[in-house]
């Protein structure tokens, strides 16, 4: 395919610049390489009106200079409705082009979206269950649960190859932004709101994750490691937090929530299974009123044929494809 | 909520409120103590030797008389754009930290600010460049020039003119007192929550009052300026043959109409959730810290195009007076100014795709945000075709016009790639991001300022800058501006996301260095331009230019160099849309006798009184210094009544004084309109 012969292009001189691996350009997981071709095809694309703009601009400056006195002078050369119609047109052409590429890109690669390929020409099989994260960003570190193992890690996420990821994700104080460049696009964590994103690493390995979004004094070393891994070194990594890990009730997660600046990897081989559902809904301590049931509250007795919102008692009844919501509106689906 | 303080008497809480020797960061013993000491102690010498040089030489009276209760839209102009220097010497020395804190952190090395110090570092040098550095300037352009080429005396509210410049600068000087006493918000230049709502201290609250003041400021210049160039264009100049840069001015002045009261809203909430407790923006009790940051961008979007559109009416000014040859496309320029200007309200969602809005919502923005890439495309084209066929001479503007429209073209082209959803998934927030965004404002605007303050500077003062100085500056800008910003391009395709105050990943190094390298470059751009102004004061004899020193094109060049007071002894009457070209075509000879009485606003104090009055209201609010900000408060109501019973506001310049001025002034022979 066309795209991959150019980044092939684009990237052996830029390779002449150091040890460092561009990311954006060639990433290891399919999401953010489709993300990246839709970059480079449609910069591409721009570049056919840029770069003779570029030497227009210069060629035009040098020969009509002051001093060239071959050049023909026009003093009231104003305006040509054809070259006019030419300059409208010409942005609107290119415009058109990457507008509809980034139309049709953006909603393929919608966050939300639950992939339908794990690499170019794999569809993903029937029947697959793609791996579960629940995601909650700290201050200043990364929590991920894996409902299906019943695990959970601070700063460390891993995952098998070529199996979908669903990441559903929520924040506990702060405005962050879970971010692995190698492996898709960022989404944004944020309090009482939960986000999602569906990803899926291609090659096995060790990948920088990071907050993209700053989060104040902490914000610089809230990383994490997401590792890529085959099945068996999978099984065998979920087998060792298992192995090691704490367990995470509400008071461990209570101390887990404090402000902490670098935080060491961690391992839990067990979680209270409404903990995230919890956190989404704002009511990890016994007592604490949940968004939902203050939201529901707040919107007064229900209207004629509306349904009312259940009362939320910690129960994981929370949408997974929902757009951005709060978390009311996501436990009343 | 006032911390508890043991040790004080509560007369002392009731005076000073959180106000403490705490509070003063230059009295701590640790590093930043040390910097802020240091900078204190330079900017207080530089202080005292510009008070006593000023004392000494007894100007005091003249500035206060001529320049600080001047009405005059040419004074205040220049005060505008000194301001802008000042603060963008402030704004500098934020960057040349934080490139140096960058190249030098990593691994081991922890860098020598701790990031509760680098964190106030980029927030105040965003906000500082973005509204007192930027702002003041092209509010300083609009100001000087748009009355000057519509054919007006003064602005439409001169006594507002006044006020509208004490509020930016006081607001600037909060921002400047938050380095000393206290703190600065480290919620970035737009203060996002949650960070803006959890900073305990006086940070954020500098912030949103400084913001405040020059919000307003310079939401009555909006006003001013749409009525001025609505009301007072010379006869016969219909809005079709209003110069470019005035017809950029008008949108830019509409932009800001519509856009800064959304920013005084939204600082208003912000400042109720941190004073009084409510919960617009907090994470619990039905807040949402997404409305915050839709809100903001609702002002921050328009924002940039309210920066950038008059300095592409300076642009289409300089090239055809270099290209001596008309615009091309006038029309065209004017449909895409304002096709820029809807747009540009169009098109705030794209600061922030990844915040789950949705595939739908996304694509609109995206294609928005592409198609505001139309009417900017057609403007370099336009410009291009203004070269064409020209005699281009590649003065001083000149030579930024050519930076540019090569780096700004650049620019543009990244952020059509970060309008493009998909790609912005992966660029957001990352290097990539504040490359683009520093392509477009340095490449864009300041070198537009650059080029303006080089075009009209002999309108101004009567003398051109230097060449040789002026081309230094302009080649240590265009280059240090590439190498500073070409490593965070670099840099944005690895992944490297923004703000961070230390890295673990050495191969990044080299890149840091680099653009570190660049800023410096860019430090002996400012340097070069400082020696320029300087220089050509000092040989201003020598420099001396008359009316009409660029052979330009429209009205302003038409009066002397500097104009007098009341710019031009008659008003001409428009006949076509170069007007100045126009006529000197037609033989125009400036009449010497049969002149009138001007009648002329009288300069007030009421401005910088109010001025002051504001700053202690806002200092007071900062510092919970409750019967300061309350008695300043009712200081500004009694202040602004009391203005209101000034009837002595005019005066006429007799028309002795105007034949006067008109034989004496500064209009060398060969510049006078009889040349053509």
């Amino acid at each position: 395919m066309t795209v991959k012969r150019l980044r092939g292009l684009l990237l052996s001189p830029l390779a002449l610049l150091g040890g460092c691996h561009l990311a954006l350009l060639d990433p290891s997981g399919d999401v953010a390489r489709q993300q990246s071709d839709v970059m480079i095809v449609t910069t591409i694309i721009m570049m056919l009106i840029i770069v003779p703009v570029l030497i227009a601009i210069g060629v035009v400056a040098w020969r009509y200079r002051a001093s060239n006195k071959q050049a023909r002078y026009d003093a009231e050369w104003d305006h040509s409705p054809q070259l006019e119609l030419v300059v409208w047109a010409g942005p609107l052409l290119i415009i058109i082009a990457i507008g509809a590429i980034s139309w049709i890109g953006t909603h393929q690669l919608d966050p939300y979206r639950p992939l339908d390929r794990v690499a170019k020409g794999q569809p993903v099989a029937a029947g697959t269950k793609p791996l579960e994260v629940d995601v909650v960003s700290l201050r200043w570190k990364w929590l991920f649960f894996y409902p299906q193992y019943g695990i959970a890690t601070v700063n460390q996420l891993a995952a098998p190859v070529d199996v979908p990821i669903r990441f559903k994700m929520t924040s506990d104080a702060m405005m962050d932004a879970f971010s692995v460049p190698e492996l898709a696009g960022m989404v944004y964590t944020m309090p009482g709101m939960q986000t999602v994103l569906h990803a899926v690493i291609n090659k096995p390995g060790q990948y920088r994750g990071f907050s993209a979004n700053y989060s104040g004094a902490g914000f610089t070393d809230m990383r994490f490691d997401f590792e890529g891994m085959n099945t068996h070194d999978f099984d065998a990594w979920v087998a060792r937090v298992r192995a090691e890990g704490s367990e995470l009730d509400t008071k461990a997660y209570d101390r887990l929530r404090q402000p902490e600046r670098d935080a060491p990897v961690h391992y839990y081989a067990r979680f209270e299974p409404d903990l995230y559902t919890r956190i989404l809904d704002r009511c990890i301590d016994p007592g604490e009123l949940c968004m939902s049931q203050m939201m529901s509250t707040d919107a007064g007795p229900p209207m004629q044929g509306m349904h009312e919102p259940p009362v939320h008692a910690g129960a994981a009844s929370l949408v997974d494809t929902g757009k951005t919501v709060p978390a009311q509106a996501a436990a009343a689906h | 909520m006032p911390e508890a303080m043991p040790h004080r008497a509560p007369v002392w809480d009731f005076l000073f409120g959180r106000l403490t020797l705490d509070s003063l960061p230059f009295l701590k013993p640790d590093l930043e103590g040390r910097i802020v000491l240091v900078t204190l102690v330079v900017v207080a010498l530089g202080g005292v030797a510009i008070l006593g040089y000023i004392t000494k030489k007894r100007l005091w009276g003249y500035l206060w008389h001529d320049w600080f209760t001047s009405v005059d839209h040419k004074k205040l102009g220049i005060m505008y754009m000194i301001l802008g220097t000042v603060m963008l010497l402030r704004g500098f020395s934020d960057a040349i930290m934080m490139r140096a804190q960058q190249a030098y952190a990593f691994g081991p090395q922890m860098g020598y600010l701790p990031p509760e110090h680098y964190d106030q570092i980029f927030s105040a040098h965003g906000a500082i460049m973005i509204f007192f550095v930027a702002m003041a300037y092209i509010v300083g352009l609009m100001n000087y020039v748009m009355p000057l080429q519509i054919g007006a005396r003064d602005v439409a509210f001169p006594f507002l003119n006044n006020l509208s410049f004490w509020f930016t600068f006081w607001g600037a000087i909060l921002f400047m007192v938050s380095l000393f006493v206290g703190d600065f918000s480290t919620a970035g230049w737009l203060g996002y929550p949650p960070v803006s709502e959890l900073q305990q201290g006086p940070g954020v609250d500098y912030y949103i009052w400084g913001l405040q003041l020059s919000g307003v400021g310079t939401l009555l210049t909006g006003v001013n300026f749409v009525t001025t160039i609505l009301k007072m264009r010379a006869p016969g100049m219909t809005m079709m043959k209003m110069p470019v840069f005035s017809w950029t001015a008008l949108c830019t002045s509409g932009l800001i109409i519509a856009t800064f009261p959304v920013l005084t809203a939204t600082l208003l909430l912000l400042s109720l959730d941190r004073y009084l407790g409510t919960h617009f923006f907090t994470s619990g009790f039905g807040g949402n810290v997404m409305m915050y940051i839709n809100l903001i961008w609702v002002w921050g979007h328009p924002e940039v195009y309210i920066l950038i559109l008059p300095i592409f009416g300076v642009y289409s000014e300089v090239v055809p007076t270099f290209s001596g040859k008309p615009l091309f496309g006038y029309s065209s320029m004017v449909y895409a100014t304002v096709a820029i200007m809807i747009l540009s309200y169009l098109v705030w969602l794209h600061h922030f795709f990844t915040m789950g809005s949705g595939a739908d919502v996304n694509s609109f923005f995206s294609l928005t945000t592409m198609m505001i890439s139309i009417p900017t495309g057609v403007k370099i084209f336009n410009w291009l075709f203004t070269m064409y066929r020209g005699r281009v001479h590649f003065t001083v503007p000149m030579l930024w016009t050519m930076g540019f429209l090569f780096t700004f073209t650049i620019g543009g082209m990244t952020g059509v790639m970060l309008s493009v959803a998909p790609a912005d998934f992966l660029l957001h927030n990352s290097l990539f991001l504040i490359a683009h965004f520093h392509n477009v404002i340095i490449g864009g605007v300041v070198f537009g300022v650059f080029a303006a303050v080089n075009y009209w500077f002999p309108k101004a003062f009567g003398f051109k800058l230097d060449e040789s100085w002026g081309k230094a500056s302009f080649w240590f800008w265009l280059v240090g501006f590439w190498v500073a910003f070409t490593p965070l391009y670099i840099m944005g395709f690895m992944g490297v996301t923004r703000r961070l105050s230390h890295f673990d990943n050495p191969a990044l190094q080299p890149y840091f260095i680099v653009a570190a390298f660049g800023a410096l470059l860019i430090a002996l751009g400012i340097l070069a331009f400082i020696i320029q102004i300087y220089v050509s004061i000092v040989r201003r004899k020598a420099y001396a230019v008359g009316g009409d020193p660029w052979n330009g094109r429209t009205l302003e060049w038409s009066t002397s160099s500097p104009p007098p007071d009341y710019n031009f002894a008659f008003i001409p009457n428009i006949h076509a849309r170069d007007a100045w070209t126009d006529m000197k075509k037609h033989g125009y000879r400036r009449p010497l006798e049969g002149f009138h009485p001007i009648h002329m606003p009288k300069n007030t104090a009421a401005g910088a009184v109010i001025g002051v009055l504001s700053f202690l209201c806002c200092f007071g609010l900062v510092w919970y210094i409750w019967w300061l900000a309350a008695a300043s408060f009712v200081g500004i109501i009694v202040a602004a009544i009391a203005h209101t019973f000034n009837y002595h506001r005019d005066f006429h310049i007799h028309a002795e004084e105007v034949r006067e001025f008109e034989h004496t002034g500064n209009w060398q022979a060969e510049t006078q309109g009889a040349r053509a």
